[in-house]
């Protein structure tokens, strides 16, 4: 049901009925670890080219997801899903192998919450009772397409963001016990001039803040609603950015706890990653895997996680156009049958 | 440039450019360039080193030592970037790891494992000067210039 100018609120609370998340040996090593459900020790996964690993990933998380949520793949109606090679290769691919009726998204890094939005919205109307969700990045496949061959010796500046290799997918269902996905908020394409491809935070920060008010105006609440509310992939330089931007439009962040999905992947102190994560798989694998787990272990009541994207191409930024952004909100409450 | 980069954006852009660049941290330039220094600095130092061995334990001279010596410089280099080590150098020492001979090297091995996955022709063939190529096309462009310009000065004569 469509409240305000661009959120749904979901009134048949469709439930998270289970999730997955793959991630390559980088985010093995990080703080988050003990929440994924698998963790490759190699990035190549035994392939023969980083996109066909990249696919394996989502098509692990998606089986995955499918059997944790007590299902079997015939019984899911649709996947919604997207990524962030040329022409959404991964997921199309992943599609194939799955042949569960597939409807391709992008939103670069912002897919993860566009594609749970939409699968939600899917199972909340009726039209389906089962409805996959995912998304995946490899940190070398999209070094090779949007920027430098992975071997290359080129110094990367404090403002660079280090690529996720994962990804995650959640089953979303008409019944059974879970977290249930109670509103969602469309962004906004947010463009503030920004070229430079290797500052996506500040870049994506403005549309993260556009869509958070958005989302406090249409539903007519105030961050205090939320016991946790989260950006995409926004890292350290993105998410002071926002912070100063949310004092400065007046949201009373204080009332709620404010953090960054690529902050929490990674060791900052260990692992050589510049500003932070990014990447579909970021968001992805921390809200799928950390944070729900969180919510079903009963540490948080409700929280919204606002997935950012940069929604450039190869070709867009070296003939100098600045970078589109935008950012999908998903809020996320504990269900009923929760203790 | 810059200004006229300014000039396109809307006073919100620039208002929150201007927030951005308050906020995101510089690229430190003073390391970077202590840093390009010693590891340029280092990597020369292996270069002389090799030289002096190709001069005295191989018997050439130290004019016919620079071939061997590139040779031993682009192996090293082609090795590292295979091993996975010479991108993670790069990042410590930013521009000194971009001297010449192994810079160059690391561009091209780089590309070309990068690009294996499309074919030997394709991939390979056509990917490989892919960093490099810029590097080949401008030092010839710039090989013409100076050509003409000595030719200017020394008279319009041969040699």
């Amino acid at each position: 049901m469509l409240k305000g100018h661009q959120s749904w609120v979901f009134e048949n609370k469709p439930v998270i009925l289970g999730t997955a998340t793959v991630v390559g040996p980088f985010e093995g090593r990080g703080p988050l670890a003990k929440d994924f459900s698998i963790i490759h020790g190699d990035s190549m996964l035994e392939e023969a080219s980083w996109e066909k690993a990249e696919k394996v990933l989502i098509e692990e998380a998606a089986k995955l997801a499918i059997e944790n949520a007590g299902l079997t793949k015939e019984q899911v109606q649709f996947y919604v899903g997207g990524d962030l090679m040329n022409q959404i290769i991964s997921s199309s691919f992943a599609a194939r192998t799955l042949s569960i009726p597939y409807l391709g998204v992008f939103g670069a890094c912002s897919t993860s919450m566009e594609s749970l939005a939409i699968a939600s919205m899917i199972v909340n109307s009726g039209s389906a009772h089962y409805t996959l969700a995912g998304t995946c990045s490899h940190n070398a496949s999209v070094e090779k397409q949007f920027r430098y061959p992975t071997e290359y010796g080129s110094q990367k500046p404090p403002t660079a963001q280090y690529t996720v290799t994962g990804a995650g997918a959640a089953i979303v269902s008409d019944k059974g016990e879970g977290p249930v996905v109670t509103s969602a908020t469309i962004g906004r394409v947010i463009d503030m001039g920004i070229t430079d491809p290797f500052n996506m935070g500040a870049a994506m920060a403005p549309a993260a803040v556009d869509t958070m008010e958005a989302h406090f105006r249409d539903l007519n609440i105030q961050p205090g609603h939320y016991d946790l509310i989260v950006t995409g992939d926004l890292s350290k330089v993105g998410y002071e950015i926002a912070c100063e931007l949310l004092k400065k439009h007046n949201i009373p962040m204080q009332q709620t706890v404010y953090k960054d999905c690529g902050m929490m992947i990674y060791d900052y102190d260990t692992q050589m990653v510049q500003s932070g994560a990014s990447g579909c798989g970021c968001s992805a694998v921390v809200t799928y895997g950390h944070l729900l787990n969180r919510m079903r272990k009963g540490e948080l009541k409700r929280m919204l996680v606002v997935a950012t994207g940069a929604l450039l191409s190869p070709l867009s930024f070296q003939q100098g156009e600045s970078i589109p952004c935008i950012a999908h909100a998903v809020s996320i409450e504990a269900g009923r049958n929760i203790s | 440039m810059a200004n006229k980069k300014k000039e396109k954006l809307t006073p919100t852009q620039q208002e929150y450019q201007e927030l951005a660049q308050r906020i995101q941290p510089r690229r430190p330039v003073l390391k970077n360039c202590i840093r390009a220094f010693i590891a340029g600095g280092v990597l020369c130092l292996i270069g002389q080193a090799v030289q002096e061995m190709f001069v005295h334990w191989v018997g050439f001279t130290e004019k016919t030592a620079a071939d061997p010596t590139v040779a031993v410089m682009i192996l090293i280099s082609v090795i590292l970037t295979s091993l996975g080590v010479y991108d993670k150098l790069a990042q410590w020492s930013g521009a000194g790891t971009a001297v010449p001979v192994t810079g160059f090297a690391n561009s091209m091995a780089s590309a070309a494992i990068e690009h294996r996955s499309e074919g030997i022709v394709l991939g390979i063939g056509g990917q490989m000067f892919k960093i490099a190529g810029p590097v080949i096309v401008f030092g010839t462009v710039a090989a013409f210039i100076v050509g003409i310009l000595t030719w200017v000065f020394q008279g319009g004569g041969g040699s």
